[in-house]
């Protein structure tokens, strides 16, 4: 081989920015470091929780000697593919009962994103149509963009969200994009605990978007990656799918296990596919398997196995949904503990937005200024947004990342 | 150009809204009219062939996982072991790290390379846990497309694996191929490859099956991989390994790795794709490595830089399990021996099978020449016969394989390997 290698010009890629941050947090070695960066859940000890259901039916298939390691069908383990779409979409759901209903297992939310993405790219709006804009919410998830990117779809576009004036949904902004969007453009829906702003549309305007997209045949794609995590109840984060169901739209839900089971390095995830009929649906997984094949072949067993078996016994489901309250409990009480603690201070600025969003996330507010006088003067972790992982908090840090918050704001505007 | 669904704009709202209620016209129309049915799996199709039929000697002959002499899927004790004392520890469910598990990729690379080699020693490369020979095949294509500005052809062996192709074709890269099986012989046309290659243009991509070619069975001889070492220097072609079945081969890990470490002991970077499916029978797992071969450590950093910028928009991390298990296994020194031993066990057990084979079909008084069956290494074994003679297997005797002739040897056992060489016998006197 010559001297020089096929590979000289291959550019450092920066690291991906959350990981980066648990990076720089883990060598830290301030004794009052918090890390409000990457989004896993915490116990009150700051510690992962390995959820107790799940270590049950871990048990049980370790103990099944039944059980090998041969390979799932390309589109996974039917049982999973079923109880997950069902999840979603509800027990009396008539997408279901008519069978117009699909599932294809993937790795983690993200992948039954990148599967459906790579669907739609091919088939959606004629065939190879990478034209077809795609709407991703501004802010969202950073890896939305890469997904549909690297799909090979040309034209990404934002469309409005959050209002950072008065800290809310930018409902009108929405709407606005949604009227003047191409008709047949895709667009990218957090079906609950939006990642990163914690805010969601209200019943009421998530009937205004529905309207709006059936009017113009926007293509509806839901991210779910928090049912149950959000609100504690599974039906209730699962509504706004549900509604678009019933509204007699096609569309696809990415679904990820990851947080709601805890599940996150086993990479469960369910793209559930809604379409018209029966024929329609078959036809699309037909093809998701070719899609499938060429990236993964076949899904892994192991987190499969474990959220089909929890969905299909009842006792096992009952703990499983106690366990997913749980962890949104805690959630919800440092919301409310902070709110308090930042009216308590008189912070400067409203702060009921903390105990308004829902899930995981927070958007602070806090501007770049202020999140670095976290990072570096208090090392406080949190992301460049403002973004904060409220599962990051515990009671015994409340009260330091509370008068951290005041300082940060009285001391920067 | 949008391609509109005229239909849905002459839906009346009504319908829209009362879709659990409409009418069947309404339904009918749906964004994926067009779509097309995709194209049945011609080995899924053997399987499920296989299934329906009654006759209690039937063999299925497509399955592409290992099998006992019981004709069950085997779980090694080794893994069992490493399930064991990984659930002891009771650990964690936090992410992996996009490149995966650490641990994993050091003992992978150094499985293949051997912990000795130059190359581990000074950290020129880069591995990172993928979800199997596929996914491994996958990052490595898309690599490729992105980063290999010289080339976008990949030439594979004709025949190889069915999805190669699939897979290159998705990433981006274009397909080509140089000779490889030659059906005269029902072994390796080591001229014809040559000559196909030294024609190559310089700087392609060039696919190689590391060991037990899937599916012919049919592997170069060391000389002839010295040859092609050479052809592939001299035209500074880039290679890719396809490495799925080391141990499986011929049960040593050090002889099936042999052709990789040669290229890189003679100056050839190559990258190469590892799976774990079949020499831990991790199948379901999805255990698997991609490595690339670099000039030094600092473009081993930029290059895995890019690939876990490739691995974030497919799946975000890999699933822990099988990787786990694998790292246990390689780095216990216990676990590792006995894990040898197994794959070695598994190795003998389908070279058995091939010997039983062809004794049995020289006891039936086959005058044919069926020594490649004998010749040919690994899982699979193309037997020369004819579609109609295929046809006829599955016909008359309930035995299932491919069109191509192609048979999993890993679906013999001793039980029914006479009904085998009697029923090939009978197809082909």
């Amino acid at each position: 081989m010559a001297a020089g290698s096929v590979f000289a010009s291959v550019p450092r890629a920066p690291p991906v920015a959350v990981f980066q941050l648990t990076a720089d947090f883990r060598e830290d070695r301030d004794p009052r470091k918090v890390n409000l960066g990457v989004g896993a859940y915490r116990t009150d000890e700051g510690q992962p929780w390995v959820l107790p259901v799940v270590k049950k039916v871990e048990q049980k298939i370790a103990n099944d000697t039944s059980l090998n390691h041969e390979y799932l069908p390309i589109l996974g383990l039917p049982e999973f593919r079923a109880n997950a779409s069902r999840i979603a979409l509800g027990e009396d759901s008539c997408a279901i009962k008519e069978n117009r209903v699909g599932g294809v297992q993937c790795l983690g939310g993200t992948g039954a994103l990148r599967i459906g993405a790579e669907f739609l790219r091919r088939w959606y709006n004629g065939n190879n149509n990478t034209t077809t804009p795609v709407y991703i919410s501004s802010p969202s998830w950073e890896n939305h963009n890469s997904v549909f990117v690297n799909a090979g779809f040309k034209d990404i576009r934002a469309y409005r969200y959050w209002d950072a004036a008065k800290r809310g949904l930018d409902l009108e902004g929405l709407l606005e994009d949604m009227e003047s969007a191409p008709e047949f453009s895709i667009f990218i829906l957090h079906a609950c605990a939006h990642n990163p702003t914690g805010t969601d549309p209200t019943l009421e305007q998530w009937k205004q978007i529905a309207a709006v997209m059936k009017r113009r045949f926007l293509f509806p794609f839901f991210d779910s990656a928090y049912q149950g995590f959000a609100s504690g109840c599974l039906d209730r984060d699962a509504w706004a799918v549900r509604y678009f169901v019933s509204e007699g739209f096609e569309l696809f839900c990415a679904q990820s296990f990851s947080k709601n089971f805890g599940l996150y390095n086993e990479r469960v995830g369910n793209l559930s596919v809604v379409g018209k009929d029966t024929d329609n649906v078959q036809r699309v997984l037909s093809q998701m398997e070719k899609i499938v094949r060429t990236i993964w072949s076949n899904p892994p067993s192991q987190g499969a196995r474990i959220v089909a078996t929890t969905l299909t016994c009842p006792q096992l489901f009952a703990e499983w949904k106690d366990n997913v309250k749980t962890m949104a409990d805690r959630v919800l009480l440092m919301r409310s503990e902070l709110r308090a603690r930042l009216q308590a201070l008189g912070t400067p600025g409203t702060w009921n937005h903390i105990t308004e969003q829902i899930g995981m996330f927070s958007f602070t507010g806090l501007n770049p200024k202020q999140v670095e006088y976290m990072i570096k003067e208090k090392h406080i972790y949190l992301m460049a947004s403002g973004r904060i992982n409220m599962c990051g908090l515990t009671t015994k840090n409340l009260d330091y990342v509370a008068s951290s918050i005041h300082e940060a704001v009285t001391k920067f505007q | 150009m949008a391609l509109l669904q005229p239909a849905r704009r002459l839906l009346s709202a009504a319908a829209q809204r009362h879709l659990c209620l409409a009418p069947v016209a309404a339904r009918a129309s749906s964004w994926w009219s067009h779509v097309e049915m995709g194209p049945p799996d011609p080995i899924l199709g053997v399987t499920e062939a296989f299934k329906r039929d009654t006759n209690a000697k039937k063999m299925n002959l497509g399955v592409g996982a290992y099998r006992d002499d019981n004709g069950k899927p085997f779980v090694l004790n080794s893994v069992r072991k490493a399930e064991a004392q990984i659930a002891a520890k009771k650990m964690d469910k936090e992410y992996l790290p996009i490149a995966g598990l650490a641990e994993f990729n050091k003992a992978s690379a150094e499985l293949a390379l051997g912990d000795t080699n130059e190359v581990i020693k000074s950290g020129r490369y880069v591995t990172v846990q993928t979800i199997s020979g596929t996914g491994s095949l996958r990052v490595g294509a898309s690599f490729l497309q992105r980063f290999f500005k010289y080339s976008r052809d990949v030439y594979l062996p004709k025949p190889s694996w069915g999805n190669h192709t699939p897979i290159f074709r998705d990433a981006g890269m274009q397909l080509q191929a140089y000779r490889y099986y030659d059906p005269k012989t029902c072994g390796f046309d080591f001229a014809g490859a040559l000559d196909d290659i030294s024609k190559i243009p310089e700087q392609s991509v060039i696919l190689f099956h590391a060991c037990a070619h899937n599916p012919t069975g049919v592997d170069p001889r060391p000389e002839q991989w010295k040859e092609l070492a050479a052809v592939v220097k001299k035209r500074n072609l880039f290679a890719f390994f396809d490495m799925a079945y080391q141990g499986f081969a011929s049960g040593d890990i050090n002889r099936d790795s042999w052709a990789v470490r040669h290229f890189i002991e003679q100056g050839i970077n190559v990258v190469l794709s590892q799976s774990y499916a079949k020499n831990m029978g991790l199948y379901g797992e999805r255990v698997g490595a991609f490595s690339v071969i670099c000039k030094d450590v600092d473009e081993a950093k930029r290059v895995e830089s890019q690939l876990k910028i490739l691995i974030r928009p497919m799946y975000s991390n890999p699933p822990i399990k099988g990787a786990r298990i694998a790292s246990t296994i390689l780095t216990s020194p216990d676990l590792r021996k006995e894990w040898l031993e197994e794959v070695k066990g598994m190795a003998d057990r389908i070279i058995d099978m091939r010997n039983q084979l062809v004794a049995n079909l020289k006891k039936e008084g086959s005058s044919h020449n069926w020594q490649h069956i004998t010749d040919q290494i690994g899982m699979f074994c193309y037997t020369g016969l004819k579609p109609e003679q295929v046809e006829q297997l599955t016909k008359e005797f309930s035995i299932y394989m491919t069109k191509d002739g192609r048979i999993s040897v890993a679906g013999v056992t001793s039980g029914n390997v006479g009904y085998l060489a009697h029923a090939i016998h009978q197809v082909s006197k």
